[in-house]
């Protein structure tokens, strides 16, 4: 019993070692002075200061598109899973797998046949809602599932004929009833579309232009052509962003999960 | 009469026929109940008149002058109790309360007012606050009936309102529910599949059977004079008794019992508590089962009829399985009815 506990323990510290140590080690060379000479060199801000420098741009064109991509998935993601919700058929069917589809054709894929499809209009290539463009597709079915399976545990046919019943019309029954009662769904969506917009590295790069970079592009352009500890310091900017989202998205599932049971 | 309901039939798409071409009037206060066996329509008869269903063409759904048959289930002004309640859990006790106010657009204070007033009167008060989840069975049917009569509709609807509760709260409910109605004072309309529920509560009772109303009466004129086989059996619980009608007599293979008049072609029906086992009674029957049941036995007997017979027995002591006993069953306990036609 106690020897089954403890290999236990060993073995979860161990997996948690090889994935910590080498992130730590990372996120220490962005902070030491010279990364040869190892941490006797001294720590400094030095480098995260020279990202933010370089690289400030692609943080700020990051956050916007995951924030323009948060919207565009409420905006359409929100009403489609309401509907499919009230409709479920072969045709809510059939619909769902065809917005899923962007999960199973990988990034790059998707991201030619964008490029195929748009790549003479000029202005709309060059623009950053190009990029949108992709993250809105890729993101779309993670809104559209998370709300859709908080609807479907709830019984929300005779809830809305209980506020009708009531005298709510179809928008207030919409604004009352629907949106309160998946706000748990839409708020674990919103996260995890927030998060994947911006790690999300495949497609963006193939749809990237030299002046729109995202952050995830400007990293692996840093680690290509900028010295180790920049590049780290890179690293530890990533992560300072990633990491709460993530841990949100986390709280936020398993919430809706609860709801869901 | 207060509602009118003219010609309302439902067809389902794929073609289930779940009502056929009905009529009902209800008058003003008046408290009306569907009773009938589960599938016979009664949730689809109620979701027309509160417009959550359309009915077929043809109905006609008059409240006084006001003709509703094609108005939208959110202007009509009916409350209606679901049988799963529908509360709404992003709101409180109260906000569900309010909400029917709220979307009449009534100035804060006098929502405040009337929700205080319904919540006291459903004895809502140590409850007005929590969350639809904090609350027991019980409760929750409270708060709907709150809720749905809180914005003073016109007619109130109820489908099976104490069906979601465990049958030890039932009994207490019921009679609960039935002095609220009553207090109310509101035109209201009972689905339900239980017969005591229906006779508890309404003024008249409408049987249900196959998507159509097969009666519709008081209580009292349902349980004395049934029109029909199934409304006999399914109102007062009376057995069919079988053998064959001659005349005035009714020949079993127990005996004969004489009946009131000459009943020729029809068959026989009767309730346990009729049953009499007396000394020099004309039939002959073997007893099967004694139970005791407090107040009485029930004892079923064989031989007397094709069928197992039951007979509710008062008294101190019963006689024993096995025993033979003679039974009476006086002429005017008798039901003489059309036979029932086996379902299509
Ligand atoms: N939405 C529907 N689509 C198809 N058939 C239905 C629908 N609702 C009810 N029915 C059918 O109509 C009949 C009557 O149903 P219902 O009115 O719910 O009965 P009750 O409430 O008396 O149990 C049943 O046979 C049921 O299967
Ligand atoms: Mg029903």
């Amino acid at each position: 019993m106690r020897i089954g506990k403890a290999l236990q323990l060993a073995v979860t510290l161990l997996a948690a070692a090889f994935l910590l140590v080498p992130t730590i080690q990372s996120v220490l060379a962005g902070l030491t002075v010279n990364y040869f000479q190892g941490l006797k060199s001294g720590l400094t801000l030095k480098w995260v200061i020279e990202v933010w420098a370089l690289y400030s741009g692609s943080i700020f064109l990051s956050l916007g598109i995951a924030l323009a991509c948060l919207v565009m998935t409420l905006l359409i993601g929100v009403p489609a899973a309401y509907a499919m919700a009230r409709n479920p058929g072969r045709l809510t069917r059939a619909l769902e797998e065809f917005i899923s589809l962007p999960l199973a054709i990988p990034g790059l894929a998707l991201a030619l046949a964008l490029l195929q499809l748009y790549g003479s209009y000029k202005g709309f290539r060059l623009s950053w809602t190009f990029i949108l463009v992709g993250h809105v597709l890729y993101t779309l079915p993670f809104m559209v599932r998370a709300v859709m399976s908080v609807l479907a545990a709830i019984d929300l046919k005779t809830l809305e004929e209980g506020a009708a019943s009531l005298g709510a019309g179809p928008a207030r029954r919409f604004v009352d009833i629907v949106i309160p009662n998946a706000l748990p769904g839409i708020l674990a969506g919103a996260l995890t579309v927030v998060t994947l917009s911006i790690g999300e590295f495949n497609l963006t790069w193939m749809l990237h232009t030299p002046y729109l970079k995202t952050l995830p592009v400007g990293l692996a352009d840093s680690y290509a052509s900028m010295r180790l500890e920049i590049a780290s310091a890179y690293t530890l900017i990533f992560f300072v962003m990633i990491v709460p989202l993530l841990l949100a998205m986390q709280w936020a599932s398993a919430r809706a999960q609860r709801i869901t049971r | 009469m207060t509602l009118t309901l003219r010609n309302i039939a439902k067809t389902f798409p794929g073609g289930t026929r779940a009502l056929l071409p009905t009529d009902l009037d209800i008058a003003e206060g008046e408290i009306v109940s569907l009773l009938g066996p589960s599938g016979c329509g009664k949730t689809t008869l109620l979701r027309i008149i509160a417009g959550l269903e359309t009915a077929d063409a043809g109905a006609s759904i008059r409240f006084k002058d006001d003709d509703m048959t094609h108005q939208p289930v959110e202007r009509r002004k009916v409350g209606m109790v679901f049988q799963s309640y529908a509360l709404f859990p992003n709101m409180s006790v109260r906000g569900n309360i309010g909400y029917g106010l709220k979307m009449q657009r009534l100035p804060r204070a006098a929502i405040d007012a009337r929700v205080d007033e319904v919540i006291a009167l459903c004895r809502l008060e140590p409850y007005a606050g929590r969350t639809i989840t904090a609350l027991s069975g019980g409760q929750r049917q409270r708060v709907a009936l709150a809720r749905a009569f809180a914005p003073r509709p016109r007619l109130l609807l109820l489908d099976e309102p104490l069906s979601a509760l465990d049958a030890a709260l039932r009994g207490t409910l019921r009679d609960e529910l039935a002095a609220l109605l009553r207090q109310f004072g509101i035109t209201a309309i009972f689905v339900t599949h239980d017969q005591d529920e229906a006779m508890a509560i309404a003024d008249r009772v409408a049987v249900m059977s196959q998507g159509r109303v097969a009666q519709i009466g008081t209580p009292e004129a349902l349980y004395r004079a049934p029109e029909t086989a199934f409304v006999a059996r399914f109102v007062g619980n009376s057995m069919p008794l079988g053998g064959k009608i001659d005349g005035g007599t009714l020949h079993l293979p127990g005996g004969d019992l004489t009946l009131n008049a000459t009943a020729t072609g029809k068959a026989a029906f009767v309730r346990a508590e009729d049953v009499k086992i007396t000394a020099d009674g004309p039939l002959t029957a073997r007893v099967e089962t004694v139970t005791f049941l407090g107040t009485h036995y029930r004892i079923a007997l064989s031989g007397a009829t094709d069928a197992p017979l039951f007979c509710l027995h008062q008294g101190l002591t019963a006689p024993k399985p096995g025993e033979t006993v003679r039974v009476t069953i006086a002429p005017h306990a008798i039901l003489t009815l059309e036979p029932e036609k086996a379902a299509a």
